[in-house]
């Protein structure tokens, strides 16, 4: 092996006093693919957010080429000929794709300050010949299919010289004949000597394109070393670790069936083809899988009549509800916690109680001027907040935005759970938590099952899902596709039904 | 809603901490009128005398009712630039109804339809914001145009007086405007602080989002809003055109900038979601003091502009400030 191109020297990070990432080393040689694989919350993102210079390591070094590499922010990681191809696009899709590829460095006429038309259009081209994209490079991105648009991604990083390409789940929403022309162009791509970071969660994947693997779990190095020295049985023992067994409570042995509490009858979303009907029982923890655009997420949001819905009826406690709307829903029992806690969940300048208490006011205030009550409120804020387990240091009044993710998502969960709600939904609710909070987040939901609610968890996780639900529903295409109980917990089967083909092994 | 103790300030040097807990607390603004005062007082014959005071308070209370109803759309995250219009459009309308030379309808009957007037206002404001989903900055200033227009337009630019003695006799007594007020201010404190409806007003301002997926009705709590900030504005109106004893179709028409200054300077925050009264009181004070010594010091109207200008800036960037420490902090 050469010279690294990249070195990670016991690089730390923390944030609010917990540590996200444990003395992380290793190197990237010249020309060489690696690829990252650890669970979420491994500490991936983060590692990649500092090599980005979004974030700052708090100890330990970097170096780049052979010198000290210590970016203040993304410019400083670009000028160095490091390019990120992130899950979450970042293109202006207003713009044609042209625009798109030079938008940080235009071709100038000369010393004259002005965009150099054809340069631009003839360099386009050329880069999107390299990459295989056939298209005119004056159309506009916000035309483009996923997959197009990841291809211009990559135009755009090889518009400048890069030397390093880090690979962010580069597959999860492309479909298989994108995934096969993507494999093939970074073939070419390392052909020319770059170097490449491959992050993923498809094992397989990981396995079929890197040299070298390194595994990370709670924010160390887990292992290292060439590919051929892993088995898929052994890299998901290593990023699972032994602590797998206690990460979930225990579910409780399986009860007979019970009453349906909330039906959906072929309930079909605004253009989208299919129609998705399931029953979710008293007492039952249903977990809905599904890769990332599978339409999980937005099957949640008609439910909660944030979206609009085409057809289909949906029955709480049998009988049927016309009028959808979050207020209507919540009048009847129902809560939807969001899968973005700060956008969509809090209220991050108000306090811990303004928070917990914003869905359930109106119990509060038993009197025709909707005077509030106090006393009654600061019950409430005290039961729940030992119910969730939230840390005693902080007080009620302390404002949200300076709690951690997991302290943060508890007050999401109380803020519903103070409803008492007869279904509750969840859209990851244990994204960018750590180990600690998420345990007390499943302890929670089945809390609230075993009080008889009904609780629907979406995750990308399939061990949280296998861990605490009794029913597992898979989804593809915006269509439920497979169904398996607790006894035929599967990961091989879900990821079949997920993906809709035969996992290569 | 009340400013939090940072607590970084607690490691750092203890001037430090007392400039930023000076910067973050609540009364920094009424320290500052205080200090203000006492200052110019020996420069100024006159800034402390009991006629100037009545002067100042004459002036502060119709600036500091508007500005009531204003905070309000502005702890929703949005502004009404329609305020001044509203003033001026009810100020003619009651006028006409109660005066000898118009219909000589009593005036009850005028003072109440110059109120459902200004609230109707309002609604139609926030009726369009919230149905039509379109920016209140544009829509008021929309209505700010047409309603003042209008306003001159029945009028035909001409002054309206003869108004009856029963009506006058509520510019005349400084009590009664000064009872309103502190009523008003008082109730609608409560309302934000106590009620259900306040809470809601504070989180649609905060995450309109978050707000509404937690069941809050907020197209209503915006309307709400914005009926309330037109009948503040009816309400000034009324104050503002039985001190004058005119009905005027350009009544207010230079204070629409104070308001919102006014208000600002207090502390509530043009982003949304922040806000109080008091903050709003203490606001309205200053700018009032302000303008007033500088009056007094027979400086010219533009440089008192000038220097309003200046102390609104100050207060935008205090405000930035307070944001910054607030989050650097967390």
């Amino acid at each position: 092996m050469s010279t690294p191109l990249l070195e990670f020297d016991a690089v730390e990070k923390s944030f609010f006093g917990v540590k996200v990432l444990k003395g992380v080393s290793f190197n990237i040689p010249e020309g060489g693919m690696v690829g990252l694989v650890g669970e979420n919350g491994a500490g991936k993102s983060t590692l990649m957010n500092i090599l980005g210079g979004n974030l700052q390591p708090s100890a330990g070094s970097l170096r780049f080429g052979g010198e000290s590499y210590a970016p203040q922010n993304s410019g400083d990681a670009a000028r160095q000929g490091i390019a990120f191809i992130h899950q979450e696009l970042n293109l202006f899709p207003n713009l044609s794709i042209a625009e798109n590829i030079f938008l940080t460095c235009f071709p100038r006429m000369g010393a004259i300050p002005l965009i150099d038309r054809t340069e631009v259009s003839r360099r386009a081209a050329k880069l999107l010949r390299d990459v295989g994209l056939g298209l005119s490079p004056e159309r506009l991105v916000e035309t483009l299919s996923t997959g197009q648009r990841q291809l211009v991604e990559i135009a755009k990083a090889l518009s400048i010289e890069t030397r390093l390409i880090i690979f962010d789940e580069p597959t999860t929403s492309l479909s298989e004949r994108e995934t096969l022309q993507l494999f093939a162009l970074i073939a070419r791509l390392r052909s020319r000597g770059l170097a490449m970071i491959y992050i993923s969660h498809t094992l397989a994947d990981v396995f079929r394109l890197c040299d070298d693997l390194v595994a990370l779990r709670d924010g160390e190095v887990v292992g290292c070393g060439p590919a051929k020295s892993f088995t898929s049985a052994s890299l998901v023992a290593l990023m699972v670790g032994r602590t797998m067994t206690q990460l979930f409570p225990d579910r409780r042995s399986s009860t007979p069936p019970r009453e349906a509490v909330f039906e959906v009858h072929k309930v079909r979303r605004i253009d989208v083809p299919n129609y998705v009907s399931f029953c979710l029982h008293q007492g039952e923890v249903l977990g809905l899988s599904g890769l990332m655009g599978a339409g999980r997420s937005e099957l949640a949001r008609v439910l909660f009549g944030l979206d609009p819905r085409e057809s289909g009826t949906i029955l709480l406690d049998g009988e049927v509800i016309d009028s959808l709307s979050p207020r209507d829903l919540i009048g009847r029992g129902v809560a939807f916690l969001t899968e973005n806690r700060r956008s969509e969940g809090l209220c991050l300048d108000a306090s811990i109680a303004e928070n917990l208490t914003l869905a359930t006011l109106a119990e509060h205030a038993q009197n025709p001027l909707r005077w509030l009550s106090a006393k009654s409120l600061q019950t409430a804020v005290s039961n729940i907040r030992q119910a969730v387990g939230l840390d005693s240091k902080t007080g009620d009044g302390q404002c949200v935005r300076s709690l951690s993710g997991g302290n943060q998502q508890k007050i999401v969960l109380g803020k519903w759970l103070l409803l008492k709600p007869r279904v509750l939904i969840l859209d990851e609710p244990t994204r960018g938590i750590d180990v600690g909070a998420k345990y007390e987040i499943y302890r929670l939901i089945q809390e609230l099952a075993d009080s008889g609610a009904g609780v629907l968890v979406i995750s990308s996780e399939m061990e949280e899902l296998m861990g605490i639900c009794d029913r597992i529903l898979v989804m593809r295409s915006a269509a439920i596709v497979d169904e398996l109980g607790r006894a035929e917990f599967d990961r091989e089967r879900i990821l079949h039904g997920a993906f809709g083909t035969e996992i290569a092994r | 809603m009340t400013i939090r103790k940072p607590v970084a300030a607690q490691r750092a040097r203890p001037f430090t901490q007392w400039l930023v807990g000076l910067i973050s607390s609540e009364y920094l603004v009424f320290g500052l009128t205080l200090l203000l005062v006492a200052l110019l007082a020996p420069f100024t014959p006159g800034l402390v005398s009991i006629a100037n005071l009545l002067n100042i308070a004459g002036y502060l209370l119709p600036l500091f009712i508007v500005a009531i109803g204003v905070t309000l759309v502005m702890i929703t995250g949005g502004i009404d630039l329609s305020v001044t219009s509203v003033i001026a459009l009810t100020s003619v309308v009651g006028a006409k109804l109660i005066s000898a030379d118009g219909s000589a309808t009593p005036t009850v009957v005028g003072l109440v339809a110059m109120l459902a007037l200004g609230a109707g206002l309002g609604a139609v404001n926030g009726g369009i914001i919230t149905c039509l989903r379109l920016p209140a900055f544009i829509v008021t200033l929309a209505s700010m145009m047409f309603l003042s227009g209008f306003a001159v337009w029945i009028t035909q630019s001409k002054n309206i007086y003869n108004l009856p003695a029963s009506f006058l006799a509520l510019g005349k007594q400084l009590s009664i405007a000064l009872g309103l007020t502190i009523t008003l201010a008082l109730c609608v404190q409560v309302v934000l602080q106590r009620t259900v409806y306040g809470r809601w007003l504070y989180a649609v301002g905060q995450n309109p989002t978050a707000a509404y997926i937690s069941g809050v009705p907020v197209r209503a709590v915006t309307f709400a809003a914005y009926v309330v900030s037109g009948f503040c504005a009816a309400l000034a109106s009324v104050m503002l055109s039985a001190r004058l004893e005119t009905g005027s179709p350009v009544l207010g028409r230079e204070i629409l900038l104070d308001i919102i200054g006014a208000t600002v300077v207090g502390g509530t925050s043009l982003f949304g979601g922040k806000g109080k009264i008091a903050w709003t009181f203490f606001g309205v004070l200053f700018l009032t003091v302000l303008d007033n010594a500088l009056n007094l010091l027979n400086l010219s109207q533009f440089a008192i502009t000038i220097a309003k200008g200046t102390v609104i800036l100050l207060a935008a960037v205090l405000d930035a400030t307070r944001h910054r420490l607030g989050r650097q902090n967390a």
